[in-house]
């Protein structure tokens, strides 16, 4: 509207979102499904789109698209409810993926057993390592984080231990891609739905104080290192998961894994997708990871195109598609007279 | 007294680079005692909570509480032990309703301990608790309030927030940093009530403030602090009445004398 000279943007809940507040959503289908619609939604659309898609090619990135999912995921959960920037991704996947391999070739574990090994050990491992550095704030944990996979792809190079520059080769993989698809598409919704119930329990009204006010929860007798620390347990599990999953479909691990678009692509899916919601991320991923393959007949330019689709979402719209979703699903607006 | 105080603060110093903030402060605090402390801007008030509460470490000296050393413990520990706090600059947990704050300290090790509940049974979930308690202090339960976002609050709520989320704690002695100031006079008058109820409840505090009206009307002792030495301490009416303080705190005498002739 152009008079907004007399007019003025009003924005209020829908009747609809503040009756289905609370215990009083079970009283009417309406409002029952007012809740549960979009994320039945999700759901099932997660669970079909390996059906949807033309081809093993393109199943095979939605399997790419539910890793770095995985990374968005851990990574606007510490950003948005810990106030700890983690450019880590890479190092988890790294982590995890390389304990996987080990497992896999050296002791001959299967897969079914190798993910969740290496997801805990690997947490355990960059938890440990990350612990140093958690009473860092804001750029200085990013920067910190960042140069950890750094350090450590140069590691392997150097010494050429683990299978040095050629990684290690002859993975087990998946029982068939049906398998493959499938445990990782629930493994994002598990933790998809997992974190953002964590994120209300009291455990997690925690964490999200240290990221308002670390210093009250000092105050009221809590150690925050502590809070950090298992944070930062439950993000890197999601990383570690991701890279050993990720290692059994390539059915090799080099230091590729702990290569940055693990840590960047992450952050421009959460941008896009709306930091602080969660599920905003995962979308992210689901519309950044199929252009950017779709972009790769175009070479090197595709990197061009890739900024500037990220340009437009940071300028026209930075809160992302899913804040404005919500916002839009869960509010009116109308204009009223000054 | 004869009985050992609840907090001892002996010869505590701290330096910042070459700037003495604290410089040999000793004081103690009685049982179920409010001790004000009052000293003009950046005479080292808030230096001196920190360092009993362990935000910062003091450079040399000896804190007692209960009898233990608590001189060099982190300040999760020193809260543990029943040493809360409130802050000059109020922060609210921003993005949490203001009873969902409450929560917080509730999930603390000590209140976990002291609160007799693990949550659940008979005393209800931490959300009723933190109702209860807010109730307390003067939010009203049956209002909207509880239930609004900390951010939308206003100064006087945030207060009183920032006291619940002591008294969460059950704690044994709380710090005051400057509960009074921004609040409006009606505000302030409805603040002092609850102070004395406090100290009815058996809870010993120590007070920072600059409104020195109210502070005395509360205050059993108050100490004066200027340019980090303790000038004097005395019951209220002592420290108005000496002359250094008046010196110190209210401007030195010949302003004082320039004013009354200008």
């Amino acid at each position: 509207m152009g008079n907004s000279e007399h007019h003025r943007r009003e924005r209020l809940d829908r009747g609809i979102k503040v009756r289905s507040d609370g215990l009083y959503a079970l009283m009417s289908w309406r409002e029952l499904s007012y809740l549960t619609v979009p994320r039945l939604v999700l759901i099932v659309g997660m669970l079909i789109l390996p059906f949807a898609m033309p081809g093993m090619y393109w199943q095979r990135v939605i399997t790419i698209v539910c890793i770095y999912s995985l990374l968005a995921l851990s990574f606007d959960f510490l950003a948005h409810y810990l106030g700890l920037v983690c450019l880590g991704g890479a190092f988890f996947v790294g982590t995890g993926g390389y304990i996987a391999a080990i497992l896999n070739t050296s002791l001959g574990l299967p897969p079914l057993v190798t993910i969740p090994v290496a997801t805990v050990a690997g947490a355990i491992i960059c938890t440990l390592l990350l612990l140093p550095c958690l009473p860092l704030r804001g750029v200085y944990f990013a920067i910190v984080t960042l140069m950890y996979p750094l350090v450590l792809a140069r590691i392997i190079e150097a010494l050429d231990i683990l299978g040095g520059t050629d990684g290690i080769m002859g993975l087990d993989s998946f029982s068939n891609r049906w398998v493959e698809q499938y445990t990782v598409i629930m493994v994002v919704l598990l933790f998809l739905f997992g974190t953002r119930r964590l994120v209300n329990l009291d455990l997690g009204l925690v964490f999200r104080a240290v990221k308002d006010n670390d210093q009250a929860v000092r105050a009221s007798g809590m150690n925050i290192s502590y809070y950090k620390a298992v944070a930062v347990f439950i993000a890197s599990a999601m990383g570690c998961l991701g890279g050993a999953c990720l290692v059994h479909i390539y059915m090799w691990a080099g230091i590729s894994l702990f290569a940055l678009d693990f840590s960047i692509l992450p952050i421009a899916a959460t941008v896009i997708g709306g930091a602080g919601t969660l599920v905003g991320p995962v979308l992210g991923c689901i519309i950044l990871v199929p252009i950017s393959e779709l972009l790769r007949e175009f070479g090197t330019l595709r990197i061009v195109f890739y900024s500037l689709i990220l340009v437009g979402f940071v300028v026209f719209r930075s809160e992302g598609i899913m804040v404005y979703g919500e916002r839009k699903y869960h509010q009116f607006q109308r204009w009223v007279k000054v | 007294m004869s009985e050992q105080p609840i907090l001892e603060v002996v010869e505590v110093s701290k330096a910042f680079g070459g700037i003495m903030a604290l410089s040999r402060v000793s004081f103690h605090v009685n049982q179920g005692e409010i001790v004000g402390i009052i000293g003009p801007n950046g005479s080292g008030k808030t230096t001196l909570i920190n360092c009993i509460t362990g935000f910062i470490k003091m450079t040399s000296g000896r804190i007692r509480f209960q009898g233990e050393e608590i001189g060099g413990k982190k300040a999760h520990k020193i809260a543990d032990m029943g040493i809360t706090r409130t802050f000059q600059i109020m922060r609210p947990y921003y993005s949490l309703q203001a009873y969902k704050n409450l929560v917080i300290p509730l999930f603390s090790p000590r209140a976990k301990r002291t609160g007799g509940w693990r949550g659940g049974g008979k005393l209800g979930d931490r959300n009723t608790v933190s109702i209860d308690i807010l109730e307390e202090i003067g939010f009203e339960r049956d209002s909207f309030v509880p239930y609004k976002m900390a951010s939308t609050l206003p100064t006087g709520y945030l207060k009183r927030l920032e006291l619940a989320r002591c008294l969460a704690l059950k704690p044994e002695l709380i710090l005051c940093d400057e509960v009074f100031s921004g609040l409006s006079m009606s505000e302030i008058a409805s603040m002092v009530p609850l102070i004395e109820r406090l100290q009815m409840d058996g809870i010993t505090l120590i007070m920072v403030e600059h409104r020195l009206r109210e502070l005395f009307q509360v205050a059993n002792r108050v100490m004066v602090l200027n340019f980090g030495t303790k000038l004097v301490e005395g019951t209220p009416e002592e420290v108005m009445a000496n002359e250094k303080v008046k010196e110190a705190y209210f401007g030195s005498q010949e302003v004082e004398e320039v004013m009354t002739y200008a």
